[in-house]
C-alpha cells in the first residue's frame, strides 16, 4: 500500500498569526481521512497547502511522491470557493477546465459529466443564475473530470441536498479506490460514516487522531 | 486524448473573449476612453491639419495605451470572481499557456478597438490615411503585441495587490517605453509620410515583441507561483 500524503511539522503563518502549527499526518492509498475542527482550526489552510495553492511556512513532506513545494498533478481540490466563471455556461466551465487540465473531451463526455451531477438540463445555462447547490454540484463535476489520485474536499456537503450528498460520497469512494481522499467538514456525524480516519484540529494543531476502520481498498 | 499547449492557450483566450463579449464592461469603457482622448486633443490642437497630422501617431498610441491599461486590469479582474484564478493555476497543465492566452485575448480586444479608432481619427482629424491602412495595421499588430506581452505579465503580478489599479501603470509604462516609442514613430511615418527609417522601427518592434513574449512565457509560472 502506497503513501499518498506524508507531511511532517507543517506550519503556516499569516502575518503574526499561525494558521497551522507543526501538523504531521499521513494518508495511505485507499484511505479516506476526515479533518474535523472549529472555524479557524486550520483545515482549509492544510488542504490548500496539500493542493499546492499556498506554500507552507515550515515543514516538509510529500504529496503523491512530490515535494510540498513542487507543482503537483493528480491532486484536485473542491474548495469553499467554486472556481467557476459566472458568465460561462455549465458546459463551457467544464470544457475549459478539462482542456486546461490537459484533457480533450468530446461534447458527449461533458454532457455525461453534467448528467452525473443532475445538471444536464442546465448545460447551456450561465452559472450566474445557478443556486449555491447547483454551483456546488457543478464544482463537483469539475473536480471529477480531473480524475485525481488525491481528492481534497473543503466542506463538501455545504448547500447540498441528500441526493447531492450521495454524489459526493460516491466520488469519495471512487477516488479512494485509486488513491486517497481528505475532507474537511463540520459534519462530524456524516464524516464518521465515510472516513477511515478522523483527525481533529484545533487552533492549527492536531489534537486527536482516530482510526475508525480498515481502508476501503487495499 | 491530451490537449496541447496551443489548445490550452486558445482556450484561455476564447474564455476571456467570451466573458468580455458577454459583459461588454471593458469594451465600452475602452472605446469611450479612446474616443475621449481623440476628441479632447482635436479640440486642443485646433483645425490645423498640419498640426493634427504631425501629432496623429502619438495621439493614436496615447489612446491605445490608456485603453490597453484597462484591458490588462480587466483580463485578471475576470479571474478574481469565485477565486477562479487559484482554481485555474491548480489545474493548468502548462501555466505558460494561461499567459499566452491572456496575451492573445488582450491583443484581440485591442485590435478590435484599433479598427474602430483609426478610421474615427481619420474622420475627426480630416486625414487622408486610407491608402496607408494596411501598413498602419501591421504597425498596430506589432506594437499591440509587444504592449500586451508585457502587460499580461504585469497584470498577473499586480492582480493580488490591494492598489493594483495604481501599481499596474506605474510598473508597466516605463517597461513599455521602447515599444511605444517604436510604434509611435512607425505609425507617424506610415500615416503622414514623415521622413524616417520605417524598417528600423519595425525591426525594433519585432525585437521587443520576441523579447517580451519569451520573457513572459518563461517567467509567468514563477511570477504567479509566488
Amino acid at each position: 500500500m502506497g503513501r499518498i500524503v506524508d507531511v511532517q511539522g507543517v506550519g503556516k503563518i499569516y502575518g503574526r498569526s499561525a494558521a497551522l502549527r507543526g501538523v504531521t499526518l499521513t494518508v495511505d492509498e485507499g484511505e479516506v481521512l476526515a479533518l474535523l475542527g472549529p472555524n479557524g482550526s486550520g483545515k482549509t489552510t492544510l488542504l490548500k497547502i496539500l493542493a499546492g495553492a499556498i506554500g507552507p511556512t515550515v515543514g516538509r513532506g510529500t504529496v503523491l511522491g512530490g515535494s510540498l513545494r513542487d507543482r503537483r498533478e493528480g491532486v484536485a481540490l473542491l474548495a469553499a470557493e467554486s472556481y467557476l466563471y459566472d458568465d460561462l455556461t455549465a458546459r463551457e466551465n467544464l470544457s475549459f477546465a478539462a482542456t486546461m487540465a490537459g484533457e480533450r473531451l468530446a461534447a458527449h463526455q461533458i454532457t455525461a459529466a453534467l448528467d452525473r451531477v443532475g445538471l444536464a438540463g442546465q448545460a447551456g445555462t450561465r452559472v450566474r443564475s445557478f443556486s449555491s447547490g447547483m454551483r456546488r454540484r457543478l464544482s463537483l463535476a469539475r473536480v471529477a473530470l480531473l480524475r485525481p489520485r488525491l481528492l481534497l474536499l473543503d466542506e463538501p456537503y455545504n448547500s447540498l441536498d441528500e441526493e447531492a450528498v450521495a454524489l459526493v460520497d460516491d466520488l469519495i469512494i471512487s477516488v479512494a479506490a485509486r488513491g486517497g481522499v481528505m475532507l474537511a467538514t463540520h459534519d462530524a456525524e456524516h464524516a464518521r460514516t465515510i472516513a477511515d480516519t478522523v483527525v481533529s484540529l484545533d487552533r492549527g494543531v492536531v489534537v486527536r487522531r482516530e482510526v475508525l476502520r480498515a481502508q476501503h481498498v487495499g | 486524448m491530451r490537449s496541447t499547449w496551443a489548445e490550452q492557450a486558445l482556450a484561455v483566450a476564447r474564455k476571456d473573449l467570451l466573458l468580455e463579449g458577454r459583459s461588454r464592461v471593458n469594451l465600452n469603457a475602452m472605446l469611450f476612453f479612446a474616443v475621449m482622448i481623440l476628441l479632447v486633443f482635436s479640440f486642443a490642437l485646433g483645425p490645423d491639419r498640419t498640426h493634427l497630422r504631425a501629432a496623429a501617431g502619438g495621439l493614436l498610441w496615447l489612446a491605445f495605451l490608456f485603453s490597453g491599461l484597462l484591458a490588462f486590469g480587466r483580463a485578471y479582474q475576470l479571474e478574481t470572481e469565485n477565486n477562479a484564478f487559484e482554481g485555474l493555476l491548480l489545474i493548468a497543465r502548462h501555466r505558460s499557456a494561461i499567459y499566452a492566452g491572456k496575451v492573445l485575448a488582450v491583443v484581440a480586444v485591442m485590435l478590435g478597438l484599433e479598427i474602430i479608432i483609426v478610421p474615427l481619427m481619420a474622420v475627426l482629424y480630416n486625414l487622408d490615411i486610407w491608402t496607408a491602412l494596411p501598413a498602419a495595421f501591421a504597425v498596430a499588430v506589432l506594437g499591440t503585441l509587444g504592449f500586451a506581452a508585457i502587460g499580461a505579465l504585469y497584470g498577473a503580478l499586480t492582480m493580488s495587490l490591494r492598489a493594483r489599479e495604481v501599481m499596474l501603470p506605474i510598473l508597466l509604462l516605463p517597461i513599455t517605453v521602447p515599444v511605444i516609442l517604436g510604434a509611435v514613430r512607425a505609425t507617424t511615418i506610415v500615416l503622414t509620410g514623415a521622413t524616417g527609417r520605417l524598417d528600423l522601427w519595425l525591426e525594433l518592434l519585432v525585437a521587443f515583441d520576441v523579447i517580451f513574449l519569451t520573457a513572459g512565457v518563461l517567467t509567468f509560472e514563477y511570477a504567479v507561483g509566488q
